[in-house]
Order: C-alpha cells, then structure tokens, then sequence
C-alpha cells in the first residue's frame, strides 16, 4: 500500500527535439505518457485481481504474433490440414513451440479473462458509470468465443470437424430461414472445404477487431478512470498513483507470474487442456464417442443441453451471456464492491461454483444424473441475475463505506504496523 | 484470497464427489514407467530403435507411419548410412517419367516409410472391414486416464499421453471372453479396448522378435519398447521441448524474481519511507 | 512531507537504480530469446533442408548427352561433353570471354559439366539439352528469352547475360555418383 503517496500529474515534457518535432505532429506519445505513464491517475489500492486486464492484453499480443508465423505454414484445405499442422510440429523451426503457444495461449486467454470478469462482478465494476466499458468487454468476449471455435476447427481433427457439425447445427433451430443459415454458414451441404477456408479467413480476421474493441475498452476505462477493491470514488490526489511507475511496475511483475503459469502448460502438459481425438484426422463417417467443445465453453454447452427443446436449448444458452449486458440495470444496490456487501458476497460465491458446476456437466454425457443437475444449475445462473441481484441490492444492508481511499489505506497501514 | 481458494475447494470437491457417484469410469490403466516420462524424461534412444524394430518387423504389415521419414530416423541414434540403408530397402512411387509413366524406386532418406496398403479400401479388404490405423500419432490420439479426478492428480505428474493405455491394449489380451460375452466373428477379446473386441489378434507375444541389441524379448519388453517408439513418432519434439523448458522455468523464475523486487523498489519510492 | 518525497525521487530518477537495470537486462535477454524462433521459423524447415542435396547417377548418360535434373527448385545440366566439345572449350582465349574463367576452373573431371541451367540474365532456362535444341553459336546453349550464348563450358560469349551459367556446389561420391548440394 502507499499511505502517505499522492498523485502529481506530470506533463509530458520532452527535453530531445526529435521527440518534440514528433510529437507535435502526431501526439501519439504524449498520449502514451498521459494514459499509461506518469501523466495518468490511478487509485492508489489496487490489488492483484487488477493484473487481470493488463495479462489478456499480452495474451492477445502472444496469440497474433505466434498466430501471424503459424499462419506462414498452415494450409487451409481439408485434405492439407491435418497434415500442415503435424508438418508444423516435425519440421517448422521452433514450429512445436509456436503451436503449442498458440493453442494453451487460447486457454490462457480465456482463464485470464474469466477472472478479469468475474473480479468485474464481485467489486461492481459493471455498475455506473462504466456500464459502456462492460458492455464493450462482453463484445470482447463474444469476439474471443467466435475467435476460438473457428481457431479449433482450423487443425481439421475430429473434434474440430464435430464439434462444429453440432455447433453450427444449432442454427437450424431458427425458425423458417434456420436451414438457409445454415447452409449459408456451411458454404455447402456440410462442414467441408468451404467451412474450413472462410474460418480461416474469419478467424485470421477477427482478432484485429478484438484489438480495436480494447483500444474502446480502454479509453472507456480512462474517462471515470478504474475502479478500485473498496468501490468508492476517488476523491482527490490523495487517493490516487501514477500509473507509471507504480502499475506498470506491477503489471510487468504480474506478467512474470503469469509467464511461469504459461510455461508449465507449453513446456510440461501442452496438451493437458485438449482432447486426444483432435490428433485423429477429421472423419465424417464417424462420430467421437463424445463430442466435447474446448473447456471454456462448457457452461454454455451445459446450458445448451439442459433444454429438452432444440430452440428452446439454443435461446437459453443465448441468453445466458446476453443477459450480462443489462447486469448493471438488474443489480439495484447503490453499493458497488462485495467487500461491503454481506449478503451478495455469498451469492457471487455460489454463482462461481454454479458456473464450475455448470462446466463440470458440460464435460459429461447428458445422461442420468448429469441432465437434472444441469437444469438445476442452469436455473439457478438465470435466478441469480433476474431474481436474487435485483432482490438483494434492496434487502441488503450494506456495511458503512470508508470515507476515502487514502484513508481507509492509512488505517489499514497502521493496524499492520501495530500488529507488527 | 482465501474465499477464492476456499470456493475454489468447494467446487472441485462437489464435481469429484459427483464424478465417483455419478461416472462410469472405463476399465482402470495402470500407470508404467518410462524414459521420457517427468519433468526432465527423456528418450531412451536404444528403446526407440528396438521399438522401431518391432515396428518394421510385427506392425508394418497392417500399420502405416506416414508421418516419419527416413531422415528421422537420424533423431534416434542411427547413422546416416544406416538410415540410408534402411531406406534403401523400401520401394517408393515416384514419376511421372519422361514417358508419363509412374515408376519405383528405392526410398531415399527424404521420403516418408510408405505404408502397406494402397489406400484406405485396400487396407480393409485385406484385414476383414477393419482399417489398421495410422500409428504416427496413436500415442496422443488415446487417453490414459479419464475424469476429473486424474485430470487434477495428473498436475503433478503431467503429459501422460496415451502410452499406457497402448501398452495395456498390447498386453491385456485374453484367450477366452469372459462368462456370458459371445466374440463377434474375427474379434478377439481385450478388456483395456472399449467395448471389449477388438479386430486386431494379439500382435505382440514372447520372442516375436530377435532384438538387433541383444535385449531379451519378453512381451512386456516389446510393448514397453514398441510404445516408446510410438510416443517418439507422435511427440519427436519431446527431448528438445523439456530441455527448453527446464531452461525456460528458470529463466522466468529469475526474471520474475528481479521484477518483484523492482516492484518492491517502486513501492518503497512512492509510499516515501 | 510531499516536498521531501519529490526530492528523493528526483534523487532517484538521475541515478538508475541496480535493480531497475539488473530486471530491465534479464528482460532484454527474455526478448531476444522470445524473437528468435518468431525469426528462426521462416528459415528453411526440416523437409526442405532434406531436398537440399541430391544424389545423380551418371551411369545411364551418354557421352555427348546432356540431361537435366532438379536442385533446390532449379534445373542443373548435366553434360558428358565429347572429346571435342572439351577441346573447343579449353581452345578459347580468356581475352574473348566477358566473364572470364578458365574451363579448368569451371569441372572438377574434365568431361562432366555441371551447372545450374538459370541464364545469368533474366532468368530463363537456356535451350541445347535436347538433341533438336538450339545451341547458339558457340556450340553451348541459347536462352531464347534475349539471345544470350553459353558455349561448351557454359560460359557467357554473346548477348545481354552478364556471368557464366552458375556452378552448383557438387561433389563425387564416386566415378559415377554425384551430390549436388
């Protein structure tokens, strides 16, 4: 913590001509200066749960470098696939650790980014005035779940060939023009070639549209600046760092943690997260035993079953992630951080579990047991949101918030310290 | 920080409890011991080329490896005129020729060890509708293990690929079906495969082959052997990937190191004490 | 109190501190170390360093034939030039040559020439393998692209190309076996 420290706001003030020539002209380092550097504010008690943005921004940067190379030696054609990707892992220099980067940096992404989410859930971050700034990070979120699926299919394994046969089959649902999607998805009469080159295309594509979605995401987060563990505003200087070097300082530490994690994943288990009948070449006259999406979609896949209707299925699993956009306006209390919130606190925690609950199931065979708790599970992710927030938020009684920032940090310092 | 870990617990230990109430976990595969198994395993390149000979001697005659090629060959300890040799002793198509006709010739260390089929329909004619599949990859084309359970015990002892699975498979053949279960026709019985019959008769057996090194072939050698082989041609990235690795976990370790301690430096500037 | 900081760190700020440069150079070497396979992976891969090198038997070519074979996606003439083709070739005065090399220079045995069949041009591959090819006139080849003649030792003698026919890197593995590369 940094009790006694306070923010001055420097001004980017080059000494070296050739930079303030630039910068006249183009303003684009003053602009680094003002919002990552000494010249941008940021509360001063930022926790660890903060790292999380920082670590998807490198992970979207490991994920376009490693994928740009990869894209050097991969061929796009059902007949090549399979094969160009082994050809990668045998005779591609480095071409094992590119790809191996490239498929556990997928999970990573996702792993990062739930935690980014759900930090956004138990500290109000959703809540006014940064409900654009969530909203442009589920628009995040849904590019990386389009991102992803296409990414899988492209190796052309069993997996990637059947999971998106049940995928996109799921359009058909639609009514009336359901089969015309489809069709139109497929580029033909089932996944082949065509499917496999336009996701190539797409999936190629999109990740610069995700990079543009950031640069929204992080100059929504600039004009209210970020919110912090206690929730409150900040109220002066006082309450406030430079980003530079305070956080960047953090983030790089962050970023080395995050870089182990990563590693004993590439180097030790690089398929640890995977499916083992992704290495047997696509086959359309045959079915895995189980189909099973990657890991990050379980919970919706969970959702998808637990439906006995086929449109029913597909509106619910929708809905579960649309509804995320009006969380700010379901959520009534005028509180915005868990840590003062009693009795929310215990929801966000059953939501978590509900959430592992619902991958969980996911994973497994729609059968017996597994169909019943899938709809409990899904029923109660729907009744946390439309039921219990807006509930909670007007029965609750919030603990006393702190009167600031700065002081809530200075009275935590000194009962460390006469603890000590 | 501790809530998180605390629901963290609470939730595997509900998805664990369900899995052992609620999951038919398949036939049980015990866990082997291997060269390139751990953290610092590596290939026991001996092993590879006595699991090569029983390749070329036993499996090639239904089983393709189509993503090795000669020059492979070279990674696991032989010689370039060995190689050369081997290779030498396989016919592979080439052309067309000045005359548009396809010709043979011997295969040279550039080329990939031509199957013995064909193509897939010639592969089933000669082995009753059944298609022996490729083996470059068996070995991470199977699971060892199923469940979360093993998933979250395998942490520590991470990247089982299917080898026990393939060893159990070779193995666990059995004379006789057991009470009850009738053979289909051509089908033998092994419990490990699933569903219990499987096309392929018992490969492996004592003194199938003569090892080139002198080893003494029992079954649970040329498994042991021929499997190793197999984890090679699915994984020949796996020496040089631990051996990156290990450098790269310290690397890492110590930058992470230097940069807390930068982190702490900034702390200490900033708070002005 | 505030003063007192803004001291210290303007202190701090001209005299770097070692732990600043000691993570600030380990996260330089990460850097490098991190770029080198995004680098590295444009190289050649395995599969097309093992097409790198080709063995030609030279048993089955006639004296006075040529052939053609391919190298590294490029055509190589082999010719088993006739007595009088090496004599016409070693009769040639340096003087007269734009490029001068001696044909000694340009075989290792003297009846076995080996060159990369690319015009020094522009690129085209010259004609005279065939029997009913044209030669030019220095009985050699003739690139039909823009009248460059090569003559018996591949060397350039008329026309816009600037350099002999290119030597491959080659070697004999034994009176009739070649490695190319």
């Amino acid at each position: 913590m940094a009790g006694n420290a306070a923010f001055n706001p420097t001004k980017f003030n080059p000494k070296n001509r050739v930079v303030i020539w630039f910068d006249r002209q183009l303003p684009i380092l003053s602009l680094i200066y003002s919002s990552v550097g000494p010249g941008f504010p940021a509360p001063k008690n930022l926790n660890y749960w903060w790292n999380f943005g920082s670590l998807a921004g490198f992970v979207l940067v490991v994920q376009m470098a490693t994928g740009i190379v990869l894209a050097m030696h991969y061929t796009p054609d059902a007949a090549l696939a399979f094969s160009s990707v082994e050809h990668i892992m045998r005779d591609v220099n480095y071409g094992w650790l590119l790809r191996y980067l490239h498929s556990n940096g997928a999970s990573m992404f996702f792993i990062v980014v739930y935690i980014h989410i759900f930090r956004g859930l138990y500290y109000g971050s959703y809540k006014a005035p940064r409900e654009v700034l969530w909203i442009l990070g589920l628009v995040i979120y849904l590019l990386m779940m389009a991102t992803g699926f296409m990414g899988y299919v492209l190796p052309w394994g069993q997996m990637s060939f059947w999971g998106a046969t049940v995928i996109t089959n799921l359009f058909s649902a639609i009514p009336l023009v359901g089969d015309s999607i489809v069709t139109w998805l497929w580029g033909g009469f089932a996944i082949d070639n065509p499917t496999l080159t336009r996701f190539y295309s797409l999936h190629y594509l999109l990740p610069f549209i995700i990079a543009a979605v950031v640069i929204l995401h992080i100059w929504a987060l600039h004009i209210p600046g970020s919110n912090n563990p206690l929730g409150i505003d900040v109220k002066g200087p006082q309450d406030q760092v430079a980003f530079h070097p305070y956080y960047t300082a953090k983030d790089l530490f962050g970023i080395g943690v995050f870089a182990i994690f990563f590693a004993y994943w590439v180097f030790y288990y690089p398929n640890g997260m995977g499916e083992a009948d992704n290495y047997i070449p696509a086959n359309p006259m045959v079915t895995p035993a189980h189909i099973v999406p990657e890991w990050y979609y379980l919970p919706f896949y969970a959702i998808l079953r637990a439906i006995p209707d086929k449109l029913g299925g597909v509106i619910t699993m929708f809905a579960s992630i649309l509804i995320l956009f009006v969380l700010p306006w379901l959520d009534t209390s005028k509180v915005r951080s868990a840590k003062f919130r009693p009795i929310y606190r215990q929801f966000f925690w059953i939501l978590v579990i509900d959430c592992f609950i619902l991958g969980y199931v996911g994973a497994n065979p729609p059968e017996g047991m597994f169909i019943i708790i899938s709809r409990l599970a899904t029923a109660y992710y729907f009744l946390h949101f439309l039921v219990i927030l807006p509930l909670v938020g007007l029965v609750e009684k919030p603990r006393p918030l702190p009167e600031s920032i700065s002081k809530a940090v200075l009275e935590a310092e000194t009962a460390k310290t006469a603890q000590a | 920080m501790k809530k998180t870990f605390l629901t963290f617990g609470v939730a595997v230990a509900l998805m664990l409890a369900g899995g052992a109430v609620l999951a038919a976990e398949g036939g049980h595969i015990e866990k082997q011991q291997w060269a390139h198994r751990g953290f610092t395993g590596q290939f026991d390149k001996a092993q590879l080329r006595r699991g090569f000979q029983i390749y070329r001697e036993i499996c090639s005659g239904c089983h393709s490896l189509k993503y090795i090629a000669f020059r492979n060959l070279l990674d696991i300890g032989y010689s370039e005129a060995e190689a050369k040799a081997i290779a030498a002793d396989y016919e592979v198509e080439d052309g067309p020729d000045d005359e548009g006709e396809m010709f043979t010739r011997p295969a040279r260390l550039s080329d990939y060890i031509p199957g013995p089929f064909a193509n897939d329909q010639a592969a089933r004619a000669s082995n009753n509708g059944a298609l022996p599949p490729d083996l470059s990859l068996i070995v991470k084309a199977r699971s060892s293990a199923h469940g979360l359970k093993a998933w979250l015990l395998s942490l520590l002892d991470p990247d089982r690929m299917g080898e026990d699975y393939v060893f159990a498979l070779l193995t666990s053949y059995e004379d006789e079906p057991p009470e009850g279960v009738k053979l289909g026709d051509g089908m033998n019985y092994n419990p490990i495969f699933p569903g219990g019959q499987i096309a392929m008769a018992p490969p492996l057996y004592e003194e199938a082959v003569d090892y080139d090194d002198g080893t003494k072939a029992t079954l649970d050698q040329e498994a042991k052997d021929v499997v190793s082989f197999l984890t090679w041609t699915a994984e020949p990235k796996l020496d040089a990937r631990k051996r990156l690795g290990f450098k790269t976990m310290i690397y890492l370790i110590i930058l992470t190191g230097l940069l807390y301690a930068a982190y702490r430096r900034v702390r200490r500037k900033v708070k002005g004490h | 109190m505030a003063t007192v900081e803004a001291d210290k760190e303007h202190e701090g700020a001209t005299r770097r501190d070692f732990i600043y440069v000691a993570a600030g150079a380990v996260g330089a070497v990460g850097v490098v170390a991190v770029a080198w396979p995004l680098i590295d992976q444009m190289n050649p891969s395995a599969d097309v360093l093992a097409l790198s090198s080709t063995e030609v038997d030279l048993s089955p070519i006639e004296e006075g034939q040529r052939i053609v074979v391919k190298w590294r996606g490029k055509p190589v003439f082999i010719d088993y030039r006739t007595p009088q083709e090496i004599a016409a070739a070693r009769a040639v005065p340096l003087s007269e040559l734009p490029d001068p090399a001696t044909d000694e220079e340009r075989v290792q045995k003297p009846q076995w020439l080996i060159m990369i069949g690319v015009c020094t041009h522009l690129g085209c591959i010259p004609k005279g393998n065939k029997p009913s090819d044209a030669r030019g006139d220095y009985g050699g080849w003739f690139c039909p692209c823009h009248g460059s003649h090569y003559d018996t030792a591949g060397r350039i003698r008329k026309g816009p190309a600037p350099k002999n026919l290119v030597l491959p890197d080659y070697k004999f593995l034994d009176d009739h076996l070649i490695k190319i590369g």
